[in-house]
């Protein structure tokens, strides 16, 4: 059993032939699929085709079917009715190996690599025997610099996974794919974790791909990415293919309004108001910190929020962002420099923190922000169970944040069939929805958000911003930490962007260019502003 | 074979998982009776008779329950933050110990009770609670403070606590009217539980193992620490960035759970033996995990589940002497029913496609 090598060959004649591919040649054929997950209906009557060589966009909102869709060509779920053909041939449905076989690969949102395993191993496992003889493991060498080479897929075959970047990560679980003979790729949200310039790379790589003839099914909410990458793009929403075109023929709004089925408000932000008097809510001062959940440590870091105001702190992540929401949200010791809330020196602990009037949107929520075995009552009520109107002594007034739930998800319009169930089985927007809210009520002075809109569709997006926005208006000092430079672009009053640790000082949003901003965040120091002005220039 | 998750899973399926759980447990043990010769629904009657079928049954039945109550309340508790308290046994052993040395501190040089009955016996109780509580609050601060595993922490700790208290049965607490014999002086008279029947050996701890299983219930589902627990339990990143302190519900927690197992070797003491054997527990700190786990670390469920257990127990004894079928039929039945419960529980959450 070596797909290995089958692919290689396979892959070898039709580059040698480029004028053999045949764009008319219909990779991939689902034919009225539905499924249904007791009264919910998942998929609804889906049909789509995948011609040789296109990028098929998938766009939806969570929880609009595409898992689910992907999930039975893959083989894991079994379509209730309908049939998927590969090249013209019919796939027996439930079986995840004959997919692979078939050519079928797919790379997850979240990765399935061994961590203490290195590339190469990881790349055979499940293809061949890790205890294979030296020849074969020299020949799967050999075939996997040849793919990473070909595709510009670059990363050691030798490295131990647990080491690699998540950018060096995907390209590892894209080999996979590709040495197992995928001839159709399938991207779960792939530039979700990565660096614009990993983007990039990625979109070269599937250009690559497709130039050889592969098909790739690219999984996204980001509109603009879409519309770069595919040929064809179909929406999908609450089940049912609603929109399907060719890429040159769609534009942002029409993708956005087909996805949300209704026009996607954008936000209106009031101007900065410079003339008016300014009142520093929160103050960090040289700030320094280390902690063995980062590979990076803060160091140096200083900025003033003020009231009615918004400071974005840009960056790829993985620079210490995380770090510093954290330490914000009082959950490490701060080694030196000073957190002041209004004037006040932070203590340490996620209660001062709360009491202290922070809110904080984690960029975790479903492992941080809630406990998804908890009632979504008691997780709207769990930071402030303490007050008066959830507990006397220690009885829990379960009435009252009963009540109280049901205002917050009238108010911020989460949606659910009752708050008695469990909160992991909210959607992601939903369950940021909540979040947003229990930390919103109460009027906070300071609001940490991280990440906040990670992973949400358009609809929920708005909505996060909108919130953050009137929140602004209510004179909090908000701290947004994005990867998201629309995003910090549209909300914030002054940047400062975040490289190793270590943080620019935060200036005027109409001060940056998308440029000035990438140099920031590649590590070139601002100190110099003459030097980056003149880099600006070029 | 895959496991597809259920979207509600029905009140119906959830009874007919418990039914089938039951019949599939009765028909397992069936096999194993009808290999040892013996006519399974002779064999069967036989357990039931004697697990249910008198008063006298009754009682044993209840006696047997009552400490694999308490243990089976401080697995629950603790399994529900997530602290494996997998050391019950020599906190009940140590529970006992302390009942007797309670006894023992609280006599006169006459060995006659120097205090009132009415402040003695609590003390007693409180000691066993206390001694029980202190054996896990050691591996708990190992925890919490260096991160070090508990399951191997609490686990070893039987060892060294049974040790130690056959070092003090051979020593300060040996029995000077016991011949030699490795048990440790008796309870005072006045401290023993009342009994609740005549004749029967069930007594006044079975009472207070139920009401701690209702309190235990209603802590657990109604307060702010019962929802700390839970909460710690569920995601202690998400409970701690909640501003819910881990390591005190944690702390809190353990004292509980070693509480809940001392009070077990006190319940043994004072309401059965009067005396701390090496031989008292035959692992009822290792079954009450087995009962939080049939119980589904269930306060109230621990109850029923514990009845079983011991009816289980009491009801094969019976049966071998009847039918000749060994008394290790009874560990065969609860495990089997515990891995038919978590399979029934399991399949009540997922649907299995055979594809």
């Amino acid at each position: 059993m070596n797909y290995g090598r089958t692919s290689s060959s396979d892959l070898q004649s039709k580059s040698s032939n480029p004028s053999e591919i045949n764009l008319a040649v219909t990779a991939l054929s689902l034919q009225h699929i539905s499924k249904r997950f007791g009264s919910l209906i998942a998929n609804d009557d889906i049909s789509l085709t995948l011609g040789r060589g296109e990028v098929l966009a998938l766009l939806g909102e969570n929880g609009a079917g595409k898992s689910t869709l992907m999930n039975i060509l893959f083989g894991h779920y079994v379509a209730d009715s309908g049939s998927i053909s590969v090249f013209g041939e019919t796939l027996v449905p439930g079986k995840p190996q004959l997919a692979l076989a078939r050519g079928i690969g797919m790379v997850h949102q979240h990765f399935t690599l061994a961590d203490n395993l290195s590339v190469l191993d990881n790349v055979m496992l499940g293809a061949q025997s890790l205890l294979s003889l030296r020849s074969q493991r020299t020949a799967a060498r050999e075939q996997l610099n040849d793919l990473s080479q070909r595709f510009g897929l670059t990363v050691s075959p030798d490295a131990v996974v647990r080491n690699l970047s998540v950018g060096e990560k995907q390209r590892v679980e894209i080999l996979k794919a590709l040495y197992r003979g995928a001839k159709i790729l399938i991207l779960d949200e792939p530039t979700s974790v990565l660096t614009p310039q990993e983007v990039e790379q990625l979109f070269g790589t599937l250009r690559h791909m497709v130039a050889e003839g592969l098909s790739v099914i690219f999984i996204s909410h980001k509109l603009d990415e879409v519309l770069a990458i595919s040929t064809q793009i179909a929406v999908l929403r609450q089940g049912r293919l609603v929109h399907e075109c060719a890429a040159r023929e769609a534009t942002k709004e029409s993708l956005a309004l087909a996805m949300v089925g209704r026009d996607v408000k954008r936000v209106q932000r009031a101007e900065t108001d410079h003339t008016a008097p300014k009142s520093v809510a929160l103050s960090v001062r040289s700030l320094a910190l280390a902690h063995e959940s980062s590979r990076v440590a803060l160091s140096n870091v200083t900025f003033d929020v003020a009231a009615g105001e918004i400071v974005a702190i840009a960056g790829v992540s993985g620079n210490g962002q995380r770090l510093l929401a954290d330490g914000l949200s009082g959950l490490h010791r701060v080694a030196t420099g000073q957190i002041l809330l209004n004037g006040r020196a932070q203590t340490m602990g996620a209660r001062a923190a709360i009491d202290a009037g922070v809110a904080r949107i984690p960029e975790d929520r479903q492992h941080v922000g809630a406990v998804g075995d908890l009632s979504v009552w008691e997780n709207a009520m769990l930071p402030r169970t303490h007050e008066a109107r959830f507990s006397k002594l220690s009885w829990l007034n379960r009435g009252g944040a009963r009540r109280y739930t049901d205002a917050l998800v009238k108010q911020f319009d989460v949606r659910l069939s009752s708050i008695e169930q469990p909160i992991r089985m909210l959607s992601g927007g939903n369950m940021q929805k909540l979040i947003l809210g229990r930390e919103l009520d109460g009027a906070p002075s300071v609001v940490i958000a991280a990440q906040p809109t990670w992973g949400l569709d358009v609809g929920a997006v708005s909505f996060v911003h909108e919130q953050l926005l009137n929140a602004r208006a209510r004179g909090a000092a908000i701290v947004l930490i994005s990867e998201d430079l629309d995003e910090v672009f549209a909300l914030a009053d002054r940047i400062a962007v975040m490289c190793n640790g270590r943080l620019t000082t935060a200036r005027d949003a109409t001060e940056w260019s998308l440029q000035s901003l990438g140099l920031a965040m590649a590590g070139h120091s601002d100190s110099q502003p003459s030097k980056l002005e003149a880099q600006h220039a070029t | 074979m895959r496991l597809e998750v259920r979207a509600n899973p029905s009140a119906m399926a959830t009874l007919l998982a418990g039914v089938g759980a039951v019949v599939f447990t009765l028909l397992v043990c069936a096999l194993l009776i009808l290999w040892a010769n013996a006519n399974v629904f002779a064999a069967y009657g036989a357990i039931f008779q004697g697990a249910l079928g008198s008063q006298f049954a009754i009682t044993e039945t209840l006696t047997r329950a009552t400490p694999l109550m308490l243990t089976g309340l401080a697995a629950a508790v603790a399994f529900r933050a997530r602290l494996y308290n997998i050391g019950a046994e020599g906190q009940l052993y140590f529970g006992a110990m302390a009942a007797v040395a309670a006894s023992v501190a609280m006599s006169n040089e006459a060995g006659e009770l120097a205090l009132p009955t009415f402040i003695a016996m609590p003390l007693m109780i409180a000691a066993g609670a206390v001694a029980g509580a202190a054996l896990l609050l050691i591996p708990t601060l190992l925890k919490t403070r260096f991160k070090v595993d508990e399951v191997v922490t609490t686990l070893l700790l039987n060892f060294i606590a049974l040790l130690f208290v056959s070092m003090l049965l051979d020593g300060p607490m040996k029995d000077p009217t016991a011949m030699g014999w490795p048990q440790s002086r008796a309870l005072l008279p006045e401290l023993e539980f009342a009994k609740l029947v005549e004749r029967g050996r069930v007594h006044v701890g079975l009472l207070i193992a139920i009401a701690l299983a209702i309190v235990l219930w209603i802590v657990i589902g109604f307060t702010r620490f019962g929802l700390s627990i839970r909460a710690v339990g569920a995601n202690a990143k998400a409970a701690e960035f909640a501003g819910i302190s881990v390591n005190a519900t944690l702390i809190k927690v353990a004292l509980l759970s070693g509480a809940l197992a001392g009070l077990a070797g006190v319940g043994e003491v004072a309401g059965r033996t009067s005396y701390v054997t090496l031989d008292m527990s035959p692992g009822y700190g290792f079954s009450g995990i087995v009962i939080a786990m049939l119980a589904a670390l269930n306060p109230l469920g621990v109850v029923f589940a514990s009845v079983f257990v011991g009816g289980a127990i009491v009801g094969a004894d019976a049966m071998s002497r009847a039918v000749n079928v060994p008394t290790y039929i009874a560990d065969v039945i609860v495990a089997t029913a515990l891995i038919a419960v978590l399979v029934a529980s399991l399949l009540t959450k997922y649907r299995v496609r055979w594809k």
